[in-house]
């Protein structure tokens, strides 16, 4: 144990039991870390005060004998899900001063585990991004750069700012949300590890909505063991949330033991696109590899609809972004825009001067697909291609018990590369995607480097409900990959 | 299908979105870009295949028609951008 700040979630938990370090102690670090990291620009909210009041009750309960599973352990919240009394922005100006009354049940079940909130974290605008450049606040830089290079990257999207701090060791863990790839695409090039469990695991209830019917929140961590933690924490059966699925939480830790011996593992040959970087391709190979050496069954399966799965996705998610941000019209909360002289007008130009350009796109485009006159063509259609997509999974499922398949298509990229084309942009959750139409868990591990020192992930993807398989498998490929490799501190600035 | 200047203020009207004149061109050739990617959605034959309604099978769930919650109208009124007592204050509807 080098520095507090660099422990691992499960370290840190066996260094709060064995009293070898306070939450005060603990959270201190961490909220240091995070001041001397402002360049990063990972947190919207910092909650510096907060935190160290949360940990000397936290220590006030350790002293009392009292231990919850996160005990005194600092987490950073991806600022879509709503804390109670700490401002919660979605990362737009529509929201930019607004203060829920209410908690998320997920943030609730880790402040009932002892958990410490250390701030909120950057994001792109209600989560409609891939590389946190569509945040009111600004931009998020990975804290990693090229090899032999200044030029600020891009962290990967929507939960770049978790994704960020979770690389940057400015918190133990974070929370990200996942609709289309926004947990797995960011942990991926950041060198992390990100996990989008099954759909209905986690209560959406309390997070900021952007399509109800794929999102899903998820645990974003240094290693698989804390994704496992995490996940067993933040799930929960909600009657908040009608989508929250009635099965007990299993202790994931336990299911993850055991290794791959004799675990079938598919390849889906569709995910080999055209244009693959050699670089992910060889990745991709090596990991099925790795699995092999460990005793599990290599299996090519077939997903015919693969390359339908984005622009299923880009009728789907807007569609439902766009019913669901009807809700911001500058009357009983957020952003109102001065001098509107009547209440149509007090709607569109509320809505005109709050969202940024992309939500606007989105909310234009999912309003499109579902008037009248367009609905059969694009929304119900897509639907359709929603359960063709959704069968193939289950088919590929009846000869492998998980999926392997790269996580992104390359690593991080400049900040502006890829601002002015969305279509190239979208393109990033290619692999990510289909996770979210099936409603399947899905985890990004990291898996090795750029010849440039970039990191890259592999993703692993689970049936419904099995995480524990999920998970085993992930930590086989994360055992073999042994990734140690870091960035350089180069945002520190004391 | 391609989408012109006038299809996006009609949209953007539904929407209650306010977009200056000077943007409307600009969205359209986004909306555009995008529509003739997702295009290719058109050459799958989905004869006979239901619309996806929930992606995990389960019945939804229900509960006593109770009162559960309520009496939260001064936590309500803190966000408001304008309001007086337990109303939220908008410009004049009806004249």
């Amino acid at each position: 144990m080098s520095e507090p700040v660099n422990m691992t979630l499960a370290q840190a938990r066996d260094a709060i039991r064995t009293k070898t370090i306070s939450s005060r102690e603990l959270t201190g670090a961490f909220v240091s870390a995070i001041e001397a990291a402002r360049p990063l620009n990972a947190f919207i909210t910092e909650a510096g005060e907060k935190a160290l009041a949360m940990a000397d009750a936290s220590d006030a309960r350790i002293a009392k004998g009292e231990m919850g599973a996160l005990e005194g352990l600092p987490l950073a919240i991806k600022d879509l899900f709503c804390t109670k009394d700490v401002r919660t922005t979605a990362a737009s100006r529509i929201l930019g001063n607004f203060v829920p009354p209410y908690e998320s049940t997920v943030t609730q079940n880790l402040w009932d585990a002892g958990a410490v909130m250390l701030g909120k974290t950057n994001l792109d605008e209600f989560a409609m991004g891939s590389s946190n450049e569509t945040s009111h606040f600004g931009p998020v830089f990975n804290p990693w750069r090229a090899a032999n290079s200044n030029a600020n990257l891009v962290p990967g999207g929507s939960s770049g700012g978790s994704a960020a701090a979770v690389a940057a060791d400015l918190c133990l863990a974070a929370t990200g949300t996942d609709t289309g790839g926004s947990i797995r695409q960011p942990a991926a090039v950041t060198g992390r590890v990100g996990l989008k469990p099954t759909y209905g695991r986690c209560s959406r209830f309390g997070i900021v909505a952007f399509a109800s019917s794929l999102d899903q929140a998820g645990p974003m961590t240094k290693t698989v063991k804390d994704a496992a933690i995490m996940l067993k924490a933040m799930a929960s059966v909600d009657p908040r949330d009608s989508t929250s699925v009635d099965l007990p939480v299993p202790d994931y830790e336990k299911l993850m033991e055991g290794g791959v011996k004799g675990l079938r593992v598919g390849i889906p040959r569709e995910y080999r696109i055209d244009g693959m970087p050699t670089e992910i391709d060889a990745l991709w190979s090596k990991g099925a590899d790795w699995l092999k050496a460990q005793g599990a069954e290599i299996v090519e399966v077939s997903l015919p609809h693969t390359k339908y799965a984005l622009p299923t996705y880009y009728i789907v998610a807007p569609a439902e972004a766009s019913s669901n941000l009807a809700r911001y019209d500058g009357v009983r909360f957020g952003y109102r825009a001065d001098g509107a002289r009547d209440i149509v007008e007090l709607y569109e130009k509320s809505r005109g001067e709050g969202f940024g350009a992309e939500v606007q796109r989105r909310i234009l485009i999912g309003t499109y697909v579902l008037s009248a006159g367009y609905y059969d063509a694009y929304y119900a259609r897509a639907q359709k291609l929603r359960t063709l997509i959704k069968r193939d999974f289950d088919r590929a499922f009846e000869a492998c018990d998980v999926l392997l398949t790269p996580a992104t298509p390359g690593p991080a990229f400049a900040v502006g590369e890829k601002t002015s084309d969305p279509v190239s942009m979208y393109l990033n959750d290619v692999f990510t995607v289909t996770v979210n139409l099936a409603g399947l868990p899905g985890i990004s591990v990291p898996a090795g480097l750029t010849a440039n020192g970039l990191p890259l992930g592999l993703q692993l993807i689970g049936q419904a409900f099995d995480e524990g398989t999920l998970l085993r498998a992930a930590q086989a490929v994360e055992t073999a990959a042994d990734f140690r490799a870091r960035p350089a501190p180069w945002w520190r600035t004391a | 299908m391609s989408v012109d200047k006038d299809t996006v203020r009609r949209i953007a009207k539904l929407a209650r979105l306010a977009m200056p004149e000077t943007r409307l061109e600009p969205m359209a050739a986004e909306l555009n870009g995008i529509f003739q990617w997702v295009e290719m959605l058109g050459e799958v034959n989905v004869e006979g295949v239901p619309a996806m309604t929930s992606v995990v099978a389960q019945k939804l769930r229900r509960r006593e028609d109770t009162v559960t919650d309520g009496g939260q109208a001064d936590a309500l009124m803190r966000n408001a951008p304008d309001g007086q007592d337990h109303f939220f204050v908008v410009p004049k509807v009806v004249e």
